[in-house]
């Protein structure tokens, strides 16, 4: 039951994000753009670019992210909707859950766009080996950036300085997670273990995945 | 009575800071390797230790809202963040006052400095938000679900320097398995912690109050309102 529900407010937010196409092709603009100003910030051909090039990624996709997420809740806010999902026999838990794995899905797809222009731009080394290691870290990180950020996302849907108010709150509260998911990226570019980063990170998306289920009938009703 | 206490604590704690800075600054020699600068510890370490434990308290108060509903806890939590915002804000500085005598520059990017900082920009956001919503409940719930979230990148920033290798030196406190310190240059730091928590007792006391009367004033404008 639960997980039907889940699937369905999913499967209703990817639709009407497939027929608007609004936070997917502001996203990937934006993403580009951010990659295109980064490489005037320093020389995109040096060999430097290996030490820096996970934190390069990881915050071009959170100010992505940030996109994605901001219009999770807040595009529910015309014609009441916010409310009628509420009052509707959906759990809070199943409505939060359903949400995120919809922006997940979404954030993957963008990352999943980008990441083969960030290598083809910077020259990034990553070939069959460095996939499969690649491909935990950014479903592990997007996790974290989409957990909070849903959450958030409801925290901030109905306060009057909405745009203002998410950044603040939402990018400090996902640096730990950001600067793990970093590190481990630059690792595994650069063909070393990944460390202590990974089981944090795995810590920090089960410790607030559960804080975000136990908070998010709090948020939403109350 | 609430008077009497605050006067009580004050008088206490200015006695207990004056003693203390007697001992820190003339009885205490310089430290063999930093030398005269090593005093800040007796500030940086109190004023950290206050606003971390503050942060939780601040946790557990927050909690406390969401179980009961009474609005109480919530003042008492705020006012609680408030008062540790500072004394975080003052740890920050003293710290950096003392890397760029030791270490040569004000800032450096180690895990304990940055999820420290991040814990400082959490609670200042939680204070942004108090500020953003009116409806005191909804104000309430909101405030107690970041401050919830926070604290757990306060246990981040503690554990940071077991956790990574740090530039931040590791933990020299006895109580938390350090032991670095010289004999009787250990002590002061406890000293001056009790002098600093009475003091930032009086700050909550003063802040408590000071939001009980702001939600009184609320409640009496929204009945005016309603005439």
């Amino acid at each position: 039951m639960f997980l039907r529900q889940v699937w369905t407010i999913a499967a209703k937010d990817l639709h009407s994000e497939l027929r608007t196409k609004e936070a997917w092709n502001a996203s990937i603009a934006f993403t580009i753009v951010i990659l295109l100003l980064f490489s005037f910030a320093f020389d995109p051909s040096s060999e430097q670019i290996r030490e820096f090039s996970g934190g390069l990624l990881w915050m071009t996709y959170a100010f992505a992210g940030a996109l994605v997420l901001n219009r999770s809740f807040a595009r529910e806010l015309q014609n009441d909707c916010l409310d009628a999902l509420i009052a509707s026999p959906v759990s809070s838990a199943a409505l939060f859950t359903g949400k995120a794995f919809a922006n997940f899905a979404l954030l993957f797809a963008v990352e999943a766009v980008s990441l083969p222009v960030f290598v083809l731009f910077y020259n990034v080394p990553l070939g069959p080996a460095q996939f499969g290691p690649m491909l935990l870290v950014m479903v592990l990180g997007t996790w974290a950036l989409t957990v909070i950020g849903t959450l958030f996302s409801a925290l901030t849907v109905n306060l009057r300085l909405r745009e203002l108010m998410l950044p603040t709150l939402v990018y400090p509260m996902m640096i730990p997670a950001l600067i793990s998911a970093m590190t481990i990226t630059t690792n595994v570019l650069a063909s070393n273990p990944a460390g202590f980063g990974l089981r944090f990170l795995v810590g920090f998306d089960i410790i607030f995945t559960m804080l975000a289920l136990v908070f998010v009938d709090t948020v939403l009703v109350g | 009575m609430r008077e009497k206490i605050i006067i009580g604590l004050a008088a206490f704690s200015g006695a207990l800071l004056a003693w203390n800075m007697n001992t820190i600054f003339t009885a205490l020699p310089d430290e063999l390797n930093q030398g005269a600068i090593y005093r800040i510890i007796y500030f940086h370490v109190p004023a950290n230790i206050l606003g971390m434990l503050g942060f939780g308290l601040g946790m557990l108060l927050s909690i406390g809202y969401l179980v009961t509903k009474d609005l109480r806890y919530d003042a008492l939590a705020a006012s609680v963040t408030e008062v540790s915002l500072v004394f975080a804000s003052i740890g920050l500085a003293t710290g950096s006052i003392w890397a760029r005598i030791i270490w040569g520059v004000w800032w450096a990017w180690d895990y304990r400095l940055t999820s420290w900082l991040v814990c400082w920009l959490i609670f200042g956001g939680y204070l942004m938000l108090r500020r953003a919503i009116d409806e005191p409940n909804q104000r309430a719930r909101f405030a107690a679900v970041i401050s919830v979230l926070g604290s757990v990148n306060a246990y981040i920033s503690y554990m940071s320097i077991k956790w990574w290798t740090t530039q931040h030196p590791q933990p020299v406190l006895t109580i938390r398995d350090g032991g670095g310190m010289a004999p009787g240059m250990e002590a002061p730091i406890y000293w001056n912690l009790l002098a600093l928590a009475c003091f930032s007792a009086i700050l909550v006391m003063v802040r408590t109050r000071q939001e009980a009367i702001a939600n009184e004033i609320d409640t009496l404008r929204r009945m005016a309102h309603a005439q």
